[in-house]
């Protein structure tokens, strides 16, 4: 079998290097187009009618009227009499119009008699939600009762974090066309290589013939898997009209409302721990929701998983509101602020500084010493020597603080195939149905590619973005550039073996004796004999060399180039105006390992976004639910806040690259990176206040009840 | 949107012919940031919309007699520019530069300012400006009401949306309002009304009617605006509040304070305006009169923290406008 390990750290020639992104200058001047900039000749826009009550039985739907609306060229009704919606927002019905103005007037001119049902929208009070609420199941660990007992310290206290909604950039939406017996479709996705046989499940449809097409794609973050109603209905109504293309993207407002939640988590909880601050007993009562479907439990206690005793019982609430879908690192950010919070509120209790809690107890993690490491490293970029205090300790009415958040993840590698075709010419492509996504698809697969063949980045060319080039799998799970990078990786080193097989005849040497460095094919470690990569390739033949690269993810630890597990810290420090109950950020530090880094610079990136995505959930995200009318009252981008340039203050990013960590192989960032933020955030405000601020977001309002009439001065 | 014709007038005359008596027949189109989105929204549905930004006499700040006349489509960005403005009225720069958002300082209006409509999320949700559920019952009072008003007795408990409101009230201007029947002059803060019945607008304007211009008067204040938001980027404020004090050398002789986001007008905080006359502005008497302007305050079941707020505005406009540091 061929050697596909990764070259060693310091034989590495562009893997390791800081590479700008290689599409960056499109996307930044608006060449690069996106699904929603496809228009087609003979486009049809769309307009989505939506359920107005949270609850409700649909007697009848008539769309007569709007059919001889003004440029109305197709409707379609979701759902039919007799069914029952569950949220507001629920799509009923679409009209596709040769405007999006006529298709807006004609959905209103649809007739739907709803019957009213209850419905209920709220979960923070748990008592409330009676049979809405259903329970996990007990999980014991040890002798909790016992435990607790002989604690030296009891933390008792209770935290809660709302639901939060996506909020891509481009939001869910694709352009359909659906002529004779094929269809091309154009969703933003970040699934290429899947959400067409999705589609053709929807359609019963054959889905060898259905087209797939996303060369760029505005924000996934995991809600953007599924073909979606509205890309089933989209594709029809193509149909419907002689094959003209459609385009269904959803306006902001049922953005906000359908495309996708993250759960709710409230927890009130029991820490046990002896004077010397060693954790002993935890025991959490939990609930959360994602919806209609209710919310599973996150993992808490998080990370500090190993507590000896401990009991934890949860309660799925079920609400009449729009549905989760998976928000990067599903559960883990609410985990870590629900764990972390208890973990500061206990050092504080115990009269010690969180960090030596932290440190002291990184035997419950399952990598003791790599968290031990990062908690140090954290602690030296945020200073936290010179700027803890204990909490709510100092002058004035703007109070400092700082506070840690931890992170830990899963990642590898999804399941990918890449061809990799070497032409006679020289040229060679790269093909994968991948998508662009999270640290550069694009670049990273063009990074391995070169650093492969010995060639320059600029000799490669790497095309991605259709179900027609090999699968590779959805971008879920921080799996994409450990899949993709690893199939590149195989398929290169196929190839170049191939190419070897041409030239060793004329270099005088057996095949295996050849490698490629510098644009040249050469005997190993001697470049005076050597051919150039454009002579190589001319021994080819008039037959260009096709090879195949595959990761199997149950083969892929045993390669050695992609694995599971990565971990991650990060420390806060805010500036929190008593008077005002306002939180500035100074500084998020963030120490992230993730294995094996293709590029350093566009893997700065992806955590200097989940950063600022983690400021945001902290301080201003939260979806309002109104309890009378069942409606989200903030589905726009004015009452649903996120923070903006002057919001985020400096955000500090260390990769932590060591040889001990790159020779696990690639494990995957996007995910581990949104997770400890949040919770740093909140620590870093309790430390400057000496009060908890138990809900997220921490808002003046949220601030300043959890002040009270503390006086600080 | 519902289509609607497009009236482009260059004259006050021509504009006047193309308003009608009802708010369905026209709407005025000055920068756009509202009525596009209200459109958008169906909030509001006009069969006309005029736009009012070709008519000359409407622009331009300059000294006027002994006032300061701001044209009614003069935008936020040139009204924060102006000398003029940032030398005697810098709590009204401070207000517009409130406005976090350059692209919207660009196209927003002074007058647009002033008619905006509330941003009250049921309101923007279709459930009225008194924002009654399926049954009539009112939403706000034991709904999601915090960012409502802290000083209402109903029926209407959104908050004036007006950045520039509360300076102007507190510098003691008026708007000068004109229909084909002649002008009419409107202190600012008899401009914003409380409605009390559906149907009713949030200020003294008829659907035939165009606001001119502002007039301020130019006596000396010092003065200052102190807004207190949830973030930096553009948004809301929680509450705002904007004070212009009568120096004799550092006693008080008369202060106005207005405050903003707190009432579905600007409130006149009257209490604590009467308490500081005759003394010096220091952080315990501008604290003091934090106290005095929430006292009346009638809070809903989310929004007591909006009397914390407020008085802290209050405590810090103060200062800001005495240039006394706390």
């Amino acid at each position: 079998m061929p050697d596909y390990k990764w070259p060693a750290m310091n034989k590495r020639k562009i893997m390791g290097t800081r590479v700008s992104r290689l599409d960056g200058p499109a996307k930044s001047s608006g060449r690069a187009k996106y699904p929603s900039d496809m228009n087609p000749q003979g486009l049809l826009q769309t307009a989505i009618l939506v359920s107005p009550h949270a609850h409700a039985k649909i007697r009848s739907i008539n769309t007569d009227a709007a059919k001889s609306m003004p440029g109305v060229a197709g409707i379609r009704t979701f759902v039919n009499a007799g069914a029952e919606v569950q949220w507001a927002n629920a799509e009923i019905a679409i009209v596709a119009a040769n405007t999006e103005e006529q298709a807006r007037d004609a959905v209103r001119a649809i007739k739907v008699d709803y019957e009213v049902l209850p419905h209920m929208v709220r979960e923070e009070n748990l008592a409330k939600a009676g049979t809405r609420a259903k329970a996990a199941g007990e999980q014991i660990t040890g002798d909790p009762d016992q435990a607790l007992k002989d604690a030296d310290v009891v933390l008792q206290s209770e935290y809660g974090i709302p639901v939060i909604t996506h909020c891509c950039l481009e939001p869910h939406g694709q352009v359909s066309e659906w002529k004779g017996d094929a269809i091309n479709f154009w969703p933003s996705t970040q699934a290429v290589s899947t959400v067409g046989n999705q589609l053709a499940q929807a359609l019963s449809f054959d889905a060898a013939k259905i087209k797939v097409t996303c060369d760029y794609m505005g924000g996934g973050f995991g809600s953007k898997f599924p073909a979606d109603s509205w890309g089933a209905e989209g594709a029809r109504l193509s149909k419907d009209t002689g094959g003209r293309p459609v385009k269904v993207f959803l306006d902001r407002a049922t953005e906000l409302t359908i495309a996708g939640v993250r759960p709710s988590h409230f927890m009130k909880v029991k820490v046990g721990a002896k004077k010397d601050g060693t954790i002993t007993a935890w025991q959490s009562d939990s609930w959360s929701t994602g919806g209609f479907a209710g919310g599973g439990m996150a993992p808490i206690p998080y990370v500090y998983a190993n507590i000896p005793n401990r009991r934890m019982n949860h309660a799925a609430v079920s609400l009449n509101a729009g549905p989760q879908r998976a928000w990067r690192a599903p559960n883990h950010p609410q985990a870590s602020f629900l764990t972390t919070s208890a973990i500061t509120d206990l050092a504080a209790k115990l009269n010690m500084d969180p960090l030596d809690v932290f440190l002291k107890n990184a035997n419950l993690t399952l990598r003791e010493a790599t968290y031990k490491s990062q908690l140090e490293k954290a602690a030296k970029m945020i200073d936290w020597k010179a700027k803890y205090h204990a909490p709510g300790e100092g002058k004035g009415t703007i109070r400092r603080g700082v506070g840690i958040g931890v992170a830990t993840w899963g990642g590898a590698g999804h399941a990918s195939k890449c061809k990799i075709v070497l032409h006679p010419d020289g040229s060679v492509e790269v093909e994968l149905g991948s998508q662009d996504i999270g640290t550069g698809t694009r670049t990273c697969i063009t990074m391995v590619a070169a650093e492969t063949l010995g060639l320059p980045m600029s000799a490669i060319r790497v095309k991605i973005g259709t179900n027609s080039y090999p699968a590779s799998g959805p971008s879920g799970g921080s799996t994409t550039i450990g899949g993709v990078s690893s199939s590149t990786r195989k398929a290169a080193v196929n190839a170049l073996e191939k190419l070897f097989e041409k030239v060793a005849p004329s270099l005088g040497v057996p095949a295996d004796q050849l490698e490629a460095v510098d644009s040249r094919i050469q005997v190993k470690g001697n470049p005076n004999k050597a051919m150039s990569w454009k002579q190589a390739a001319q021994k080819m033949g008039p037959q260009s060399i096709e090879e195949m690269g595959e990761n199997v993810p149950a083969q892929a630890p045993r390669e050695g180039l992609n694995t599971l597990g990565a971990s991650g810290v990060q420390m806060a420090e805010v500036e929190v105006d008593t008077e005002t109950g306002r939180v500035r950020m100074r500084k998020l530090v963030a120490v992230q390992d993730c294995g094996l880094v293709v590029n350093p610079k566009t893997a700065e990136s992806q955590v200097y976004g989940a950063c600022i995505m983690s400021i945001c959930s902290a301080l201003f995200e939260e979806r309002v639910m109104d309890a009378v009318t069942g409606r989200v009252l903030n589905p726009d981008m004015e009452f649903y806040k996120l923070a903006g340039l002057p919001d985020i203050g400096e955000i500090e990013v260390q990769m932590d690259i060591t040889p001990e960590h790159d020779a696990r192989g690639i494990i995957g960032l996007g995910e581990p990176c949104a997770i400890g933020g949040g919770a740093a955030i909140a620590n870093a405000i309790h430390n400057a206040l000496g009060v908890r601020v138990p809900l997220a977001p921490a808002t003046p309002e949220k601030v300043l009840n959890a002040i009270g009439n503390r006086r600080y001065a | 949107m519902q289509a609607f014709e497009y009236g482009n007038p260059t004259t006050l005359k021509d504009a006047f012919g193309l308003l009608g008596s009802n708010w369905s027949d026209a709407e005025i189109l000055a920068g756009g940031t509202d009525i596009l989105s209200l459109m958008k929204d169906y909030i509001t549905s006009p069969k006309r919309v005029v736009n009012i930004k070709g008519i000359k006499e409407l622009g331009g700040i300059a000294r006027k007699g002994g006032n300061v006349r701001i044209g009614a489509t003069v935008t936020l960005d040139d009204l924060a520019s102006n000398a003029v403005i940032r030398a005697s009225f810098p709590s009204l720069t401070q207000a517009a530069l409130g406005v976090a958002s350059p692209q919207i300082r660009n196209m927003g209006t002074v007058a647009g300012d002033l008619c905006q409509r509330p941003r009250c999320w049921y309101y923007r949700r279709g459930f009225g400006l008194l924002a009654k559920g399926p049954n009539g019952e009112m939403l706000v009072p034991n709904g999601e009401n915090k960012y409502h008003a802290i000083f209402s007795s109903g029926p209407a408990y959104f908050v004036s949306a007006s950045t520039l409101g509360p300076a102007l009230v507190a510098l003691g201007a008026s708007v000068t309002i004109a229909s084909a029947s002649g002008n009419r002059s409107v202190p600012v803060e008899k401009f914003f009304v409380s409605p009390s019945g559906d149907g009713q607008r949030e200020i003294d304007l008829k659907p035939n009617e165009i606001v001119t211009e502002i007039l301020i008067p130019a006596p000396a204040t010092k003065n200052a605006t102190y807004e207190i938001r949830e973030r930096e980027l553009l948004d809301w404020p929680l509450t705002a509040v904007s004070v212009a004090l009568r120096l004799s050398g550092s006693t008080v002789n008369s202060a106005s304070i207005a405050l903003g986001h707190v009432a579905p007008t600007i409130w006149r905080a009257s209490q604590a305006e009467k308490m500081l006359v005759g003394k010096t502005i220091t952080a315990e008497t501008a604290e003091a009169a934090g106290e005095a302007a929430v006292a009346n305050a009638t809070p809903l079941s989310q929004n007591a923290y909006k009397l914390k707020l407020t008085k802290v505005a209050v405590k810090r406009a103060l200062l800001q406008a005495a240039g006394v540091k706390a």
